[in-house]
């Protein structure tokens, strides 16, 4: 197993990368796998202790057609080629998916009257299959749905997908293909010399000839760092609650407003996990920290939770968590090569680039043909990872007879809501990129993640992760209920 | 190593607590067949085996112990009595009526029983389903991760504590915390009062030092990485104060962990929240029993035990009959007063455990009168000597519904 701690600052500073991507999120994980592929050598410069752990962990984890892009943009482009790219990928790493189909539900005459506009601006954006259907079939695909429904716009292809799995299993992909993963690395300072950049980070200096700044929520503070003044990134908070399994029959699609004047809304969807959620909301902040949950926000869920699914109410609420969208003020994605500089901004990647990623990392790499970067595909790559398997309508380990009988530990259930074995513990602390705190550990297995939040398993599941190198100590680690 | 069999087994035991253990005991000396517990723990015992105090075992073995040492007595007495005890077993779903699906490390098996007892217990609503907002730091516990983390783990909580409820385990909480060296600073109710016992909140608060801020909620907790504070509200006024904190608990506030009843397709208690009982512990599957903590969060452990020991004659009668009883049923239902009463269905030919129904009130009342309605008339209205508060188990005579008929529709209970 090789380590995912960065070398010391004096043998890196020495290292002259051909890239280096700022941002362990989906995108910049995508844009690392992506260019590791080719004769490049490359860094991935993650401010955090892991991968995947700002915005891209709080998404609404939807797997999208892009059938409400704006036509034309470079998003509708990106989002339609990443659905088909990581639909594909997650077959082939085992990333979970359910294709459980989307319908976006009329409740006024005014957002009766927009669904064929949405359905002609589906088509517009290359995707067919819409369809609008009445009240009665509504209530036929949904039939816990609130009173008052008139009609719906079917969008069959919409997905879930495991949002913690993505950015883990496209940044394990770019460290089996040599890409180095330097954590805790947050980029303070950057001098673009003649021949390479050199990155301030707060774990040493990091030489590269090309920098990728893919660092989301801070891409505006990065983008300063190369003398640029062009745009800020909002924070948009979204609050979001996640109810308990049993209510997941209750909920079968993705249930999706109408877009009007008045915002976007909320919607109702399953989890992957077997959740149902509902969320978010959308609230500007100027703190680019304050992930909290507030009052106002529950109550707004509720309300719109007890219109949209009224037994939805009855069930309990296992999670509540804020993620920050880093909305920028555009209409697109804002991605722009300055060769000059060697340096290049991938921005305004809204919920839409989980989808998207993979098609955003090819678009990058297409950008950086002609900059005397070597382009040419490395032979011998290896394979895709496998992913543990952490969603519902795939077996998991506690349910596989065949693989309890070849390594017990797959049949001792540790945490006993989400069913997680003391054997995908074990694995997670062993994988490319291990878990650095009890967070990690829970976006990669589940763990603590279920209904009693810890009660009967908490202090298991922390003695085992203990066990296997987390040393954290209690009082000091990072359980946030989530 | 070989993937084991199915198996087929007599009387089927889902969870090794107070109720299951002591139901095994009472039942495997008195059946021709075997009696399997299955618990998904590393041990047996239920919640006393973190429960670090004494206090256990009052009402069934007429003893005073703390929760392991009461863990432990059970688990050998359900051994002696010739009951199999499986830990490290979890059950996880149903194949059929009496048939579940098994994942332990000796494999992945299906146990089909001619009758289960189900004895899943209750835990404490965390945080997140009670709803309370702000940052989601670290030193969050309810009362059981926190006795987990220190009687099993023996690590250290925090520093400084706030105890959000004031019930029995509330203080069961504080006690814990005083042992792991982290300073208990608060308690808070939103009744006028504490919900426990006087007999135990004031000699707590004299011992403990520990003060209780009454008619007091949480609205918010505060910090990045470990708790800073908690926001707390005065109901009556609005007012808000923040006290510094490094360590919230969410005591009290239980739910039956009711994923197999439910899972099973067994009528629900909309009240409980755990699956409908009558007064001879049948659920609405014939053959499935229900007991303890998953039918009235919560009881004490004493009496989530006498229910293991009530079930055993109606479970044999079942296994010999194939009935617990032919006698019509009058579904029993909380009045305003009450949170939930159970068994939420009387069967006119059986008494309830200890004869005794039990309900939780939402107020306290010093002297309490009940009262039973049906069908719109008065049946009794009776005073009772002992208090009612809204932190723990109000019990009320079955006697008082003698008069109740079957054909005259739900019968609804009440405390004034």
């Amino acid at each position: 197993m090789t380590s995912a701690t960065p070398r010391p600052a004096t043998r890196r500073g020495q290292t002259t990368y051909d890239i280096a991507v700022i941002g362990g999120g989906v995108v910049g994980a995508a844009i690392a796998r992506e260019l590791a592929g080719y004769q490049l050598t490359v860094a991935l410069v993650e401010a955090r202790s892991d991968v995947g752990d700002g915005t891209s962990k709080a998404n609404t984890a939807i797997l999208h057609t892009g059938y409400d892009a704006k036509p034309g943009t470079l998003e509708s482009r990106l989002v339609r080629r990443g659905h088909q790219l990581l639909g594909d990928y997650a077959a082939r790493t085992g990333i979970p998916v359910e294709r459980t189909g989307a319908l976006l539900v009329a409740w006024t005459r005014e957002e009766l009257d927009a669904l064929p506009g949405l359905k002609a601006k589906a088509e517009q954006n290359g995707y067919d299959r819409c369809q609008i259907i009445g009240a009665s079939q509504v209530y036929q695909e949904l039939p816990h749905l609130g009173s008052g429904a008139l009609g719906a716009l079917t969008v069959p292809d919409e997905s879930i997908i495991c949002t913690w799995t993505v950015p883990l299993a496209l940044a394990t992909d770019a460290r089996l293909r040599g890409t180095e993963l330097l954590l805790n690395a947050r980029v303070d300072g950057a001098d673009v010399k003649e021949d390479a950049t050199v990155l301030r980070t707060t774990a040493g200096d990091v030489r590269a000839r090309y920098v990728i700044n893919a660092a989301g929520l801070g891409c505006d503070a990065v983008d300063r760092l190369f003398g640029y003044d062009r745009f800020t990134v909002t924070p948009r908070r979204g609050e979001l609650l996640v109810f308990d399994k049993q209510a997941r029959p209750l909920v079968n699609r993705i249930v999706l407003p109408v877009p009007t004047k008045r915002g976007k809304g909320v919607l109702v969807s399953p989890t992957i996990y077997g959740n149902v959620m509902l969320g978010p909301t959308a609230e500007d902040l100027p703190d680019k920290t304050a992930t909290g949950t507030s009052e106002t926000g529950f109550e707004f869920l509720l309300r719109k939770g007890e219109k949209l699914i009224p037994d939805l109410l009855r069930e309990e609420v296992t999670a509540s968590y804020a993620g920050l969208r880093a909305a920028i003020n555009r209409d697109d994605y804002l991605i722009h090569a300055d060769h000059d500089r060697r340096y290049l901004l991938v921005a305004g990647i809204r919920s839409t680039g989980l989808t998207s990623a993979m098609a955003v990392a090819e678009h990058v790499r297409d950008l950086l043909a002609g900059t005397g970067l070597d382009l040419a595909p490395r032979g011998q790559l290896p394979g895709p990872p496998q992913m543990p398997n952490i969603g519902e309508n795939f077996t998991r380990p506690y349910q596989d007879a065949a693989r309890i009988t070849a390594d017990p530990a797959y049949g001792r259930v540790v945490c006993f809501c989400e069913r997680v074995t003391a054997g995908e513990i074990r694995d997670a602390y062993r994988s490319p990129i291990p878990p650095c705190d009890l967070n990690g550990l829970r976006r990669r297995t589940r763990a603590m993640n279920g209904r009693c939040q810890g009660f009967f398993c908490g202090a298991e599941v922390l003695a085992l992760a203990g066990s296997h190198g987390d040393l954290t100590p209690p009082g000091r680690a990072t359980h946030e209920t989530r | 190593m070989t993937t084991p069999a199915d198996l087929t087994t007599d009387v089927l035991i889902i969870g090794a607590g107070p109720a299951g253990l002591t139901a095994a005991a009472t039942l495997a000396p008195r059946l021709d067949g075997e009696v399997l517990v299955l618990d998904r723990e590393a041990a047996a015992g239920g919640i006393p085996r973190h429960s670090d105090h004494p206090g256990y075992g009052i009402r069934d073995l007429k003893t005073f112990i703390s929760g392991p040492a009461y863990a432990r007595r059970l688990a050998g007495n359900a051994a002696r009595a010739g009951a199999r005890v499986r830990t490290l077993a979890m059950v996880t779903g149903w194949a059929g009526p009496r048939t579940v699906e098994v994942t332990s490390p000796d494999g992945r098996q299906r146990i089909t029983a001619r009758a289960i007892i189900l004895a899943t217990g209750a835990r404490e609503r965390p945080r997140t389903a009670r709803l309370i907002p702000g940052d989601r730091p670290a030193g969050v516990y309810t009362t059981g991760q926190l006795q987990n983390l220190v009687h099993l783990h023996h690590r250290t909580p925090g520093t400084r504590a706030v105890i959000i409820g004031a019930e029995l385990v509330s203080w069961s909480a504080a006690v814990t915390l005083r042992e792991a060296h982290c300073r208990p600073v608060l308690m808070t109710s939103t009744h006028h009062r504490p919900e426990s016992y006087a007999a135990f909140a004031i000699p707590g608060r004299l011992a403990l030092r520990l003060p209780v801020a009454t008619r007091t909620r949480i609205t918010k907790i505060t910090g990045h990485g470990r708790v800073q504070a908690v926001e707390l509200e005065h109901l009556d006024t609005g007012t808000r104060r923040t006290i510094d904190c490094d360590t919230v608990v969410f005591t009290g506030d239980w739910i039956p962990d009711n994923e197999l009843a439910r899972a099973a397709g067994l009528d629900m208690d909309p009240a409980t929240r755990g699956p409908l009982i009558d007064t001879a512990q049948a659920t609405s599957t014939p053959g499935v029993f229900a007991i303890g903590n998953l039918t009235h969060p919560v009881d004490t452990a004493d009496i989530a035990a006498l229910d293991g020991r009530a079930v055993t004659s109606h479970v044999l009668r079942y296994l010999r009959e194939g009935a617990t009883t032919t006698a019509p049923e009058i579904r029993v239902l909380p009045g305003d007063n009450l949170l939930w009463i159970s068994p939420g269905r009387i069967n006119t030919a059986v008494t309830p455990p200890r004869g005794r129904l039990l309900s939780w009130p939402r107020l306290h009342i010093r002297v309490p009168t009940v009262t039973i309605r049906q069908d719109h008339i008065t049946l009794t209205r009776r005073r009772l000597p002992w208090p009612a508060s809204p932190g723990r188990v109000f019990r009320i005579p079955s006697s008082f519904l003698a008069t109740a008929t079957a054909k005259d529709g739900p019968v609804t209970v009440d405390v004034a």
